[in-house]
């Protein structure tokens, strides 16, 4: 047998039919669906008369436009309530389960899918957005989908895809202290630019990697989307295995030992090989900051703010001027020293509880600088009780920060958590595109402990030497 | 039902832009619409309109030459970042019947061809040599894109061929419904679903 990699099992095994004209016919194991890129779909099937076809497979949350404040109180925005009921009504009537607002497991769709073990290795999981990656840290075929898709995984569980090609991103070395998963990946994302993976997934290989938590493991495929990667991997482990067992979805008895058995098979052979390959040592990484409109506009935050002379190509240049202008930067700023406005804790890719925990080391004892407004967003409400449980909201609140319910909030600025054009903002998301948090917004993406670190000093600075400065008394 | 497309001759609009992402083809605040239309006037909103509501003269569709084209256009990875269809909803009711680019984000590639909105790809020379003629033109400038045939053609001494999958060019030749297409196949699912044994760690009959 030819050796293959992670990538080729989980595929193979999923191939219901091959299309001679390209494309196979993959079978999807887990379909989680949210409120956003779903009405357009079941409205489809209504139409044709067509039924889902594995409501058990099938889950459903919201996540994108809810507002993240009192509960309670109702929906401020009519239009936004109509899309939330309209899901509502959609997964009645089709027989799914739906985490709605008054669920204590409701959140991000793709923080939700992990700590309730429905992700499980060796899965093809699908959702309409495009951080369904994330779920890949699993060792998942995990991939963002269009509604059109959506419909047609509700009506077949499965999905028409062309065989991508395979990347290889060996981490090798290891982490500084200060230095974060959100750093290797934004490193990344800088190296190979934001379509250096398109038609492709990733593998994420190396000692670095498998040095890495679940969490963190989530927020490196989390953000492959950015790279260009429809999907990214990481084969499962015993880190992988201990995060799974007693979760509630999860196999148990003798089922969980059967998974457990196959699930270590999920690994590259030795021998097989990649299409693309890269290379990036741990060691070398800093904490990164982003300073344009495109995740691979990114820096160490010891760099500066480049000149569009610093670029080859025409295209290049025009879109860093474009980028410059709007971000309100001059070339050679240094991105230390930054004054900002506003400080984002959320999102799929940095929400999870030690994100919340790094992010908390950090401010314990210190306060928000004046003029700073810093929001906690936790990725879902299980979460927001784990940091209640651990005494995190108080850290957060005694600081000045905002404590939030579960949603994406200002990661895209679909709920009333916006930016006011102009300001300037510390965001553990993963996109820094033009008015993504809010028409005008700037947005520098960068780690937990990093946005925490600024929404203290009220600029942007290096953690790794805040580490060692003193609390404030 | 997908409209389908075979050939389409129409005038181009031209985006020098690169890494173009979803968010600015379709800003966030107007996927709130649970039908597939609506989208086309927020198509761009951001760069089409300034902050009072008035159109933006400098935004290259607000041209007057720009107006009325269906073919757009543009630099690389156009399409990144978030996998909303909304996007292609929007360019399609918009009047756009093809984009040219040196390359797309998968998704939005994917997205395009369930809706008609045939995504061109041309080598990067092929697509600057298009800026430069649409240029020259003062921005009157038409194109041929024939599916069919797989070739662009102004009618001018532009001409060239691209590539299509067969599955995806069959599918946009005729307006296939890709779930209909599928159910074809409906046996195929089913006796997957029985070859997997049960117990094996997937969530099953919950």
């Amino acid at each position: 047998m030819t050796a293959r990699t992670l990538f080729d099992k989980v595929w193979d095994a999923h191939v219901v039919h091959q299309f001679p004209e390209g494309p196979a016919l993959l079978y999807v194991d887990l379909h989680l669906v949210h409120e956003v890129t779903s009405p357009q779909a079941f409205e489809g099937l209504r139409q044709a008369g067509r039924r889902v076809r594995r409501p058990a497979l099938t889950v459903a949350t919201v996540d994108h436009n809810v507002p993240t404040g009192d509960r309670a109180a109702p929906i401020a925005d009519p239009i936004a309530a109509r899309q939330l009921e309209a899901l509502a009504v959609n997964a009645r009537e089709f027989g799914l389960e739906l985490f709605d607002l008054r669920s204590p497991q409701q959140g991000i769709v793709h923080v939700i899918g992990p700590e309730l073990g429905l992700t499980q290795p060796g899965m093809v999981i699908v959702c309409g957005d495009s951080h369904t990656a994330t779920h890949g840290a699993f060792g998942a075929l995990a991939l963002g989908i269009g509604t059109s898709e959506v419909e047609h995984v509700l009506a077949t569980q499965s999905l028409v895809w062309s065989k991508p090609g395979t990347m290889e991103a060996r981490v090798t070395g290891a982490l500084a202290p200060g230095v974060t998963a959100k750093d290797v990946i934004l490193a990344l994302i800088g190296r190979i630019g934001t379509a250096g993976a398109t038609g492709h997934v990733i593998e994420y290989t190396g000692e670095a990697i498998r040095a890495l938590s679940m969490e963190e493991r989530m927020t490196v495929c989390n953000m492959s989307i950015e790279a260009g990667a429809r999907a990214g991997m990481i084969a499962p482990d015993e880190t992988t295995v201990a995060y799974l067992a007693g979760r509630p979805r999860a196999p148990s008895g003798a089922a969980w030992e059967r998974a457990v058995g196959k699930w270590r098979e999920l690994r590259t052979d030795p021998g097989a090989t990649y299409d693309k390959h890269i290379e990036l040592d741990a060691s070398e990484v800093a904490p990164q900051v982003t300073w344009g409109t495109s995740p691979g506009m990114v820096t160490p935050v010891t760099g500066r703010v480049p000149s569009p002379a610093d670029f080859t190509t025409d295209a290049e240049r025009r879109a860093v001027t474009r980028a410059l202008e709007y971000m309100g930067l001059a070339p050679g700023t240094p991105l230390e020293g930054l004054p900002i406005d506003r400080v984002f804790l959320g999102s799929c890719t940095n929400a999870r509880i030690e994100d919340l925990r790094a992010a908390a080391r950090t401010v314990r004892g210190r306060h928000v600088a004046t003029g700073v407004r810093a929001m906690v967003v936790p990725g879902s409400q299980q979460v927001k009780a784990q940091a209640e449980r651990e005494g995190l909201d108080r850290v957060f609140s005694d600081a000045g920060f905002e404590w939030r319910n579960a949603g994406c909030s200002m990661c895209l600025g679909m709920n009333p958590d916006v930016l006011q054009s102009g300001e300037r903002c510390a965001s553990t998301s993963n996109r820094n595109f033009e008015g993504r948090q809010g028409r005008g917004g700037r947005t520098h993406l960068m780690s937990p402990p990093m946005a925490a670190a600024a929404a203290v000093a009220g600029r942007i600075v290096d953690v790794r030497r805040w580490e060692k400065e003193p609390a404030a008394p | 039902m997908m409209e389908p497309f075979v050939r389409h001759t129409g005038r181009l609009a031209a985006l020098a832009r690169t890494n173009v992402d979803t968010d600015q083809i379709i800003p966030k605040q107007f996927l709130k619409r649970v039908e597939r239309t609506g989208f086309g006037p927020a198509l761009f909103y951001d760069w089409r309109f300034r902050p009072d509501g008035t159109a933006n003269p400098d935004f290259e569709l607000n041209h007057p030459a720009a107006r009325d084209s269906s073919i757009l256009l543009v630099g690389e990875n156009f399409g990144c970042g978030s996998s909303r269809e909304h996007a292609v909803w929007a360019l399609r009711e918009y009047g756009f019947r093809a984009i040219l680019a040196p390359s797309f984000a998968d998704i939005f590639f994917a997205n395009c061809c369930q809706n008609g909105l045939v995504p061109v790809r041309l080598l990067p020379q092929e697509i600057a040599e298009l800026f430069r003629r649409h240029q020259a033109a003062g921005g009157e400038y038409q194109l041929t894109v024939d599916l069919e045939e797989q070739r662009v053609d102004d009618g001018l001494g532009f001409r060239t061929t691209f590539s299509m999958e067969p599955y995806r060019r069959e599918m946009l030749l005729h307006g296939l419904d890709e779930i209909g297409r599928t159910l074809r196949f409906e046996d195929r699912i089913g006796a997957y679903e029985k070859s997997r044994e049960p117990g094996n760690g997937r969530r099953e009959g919950r």
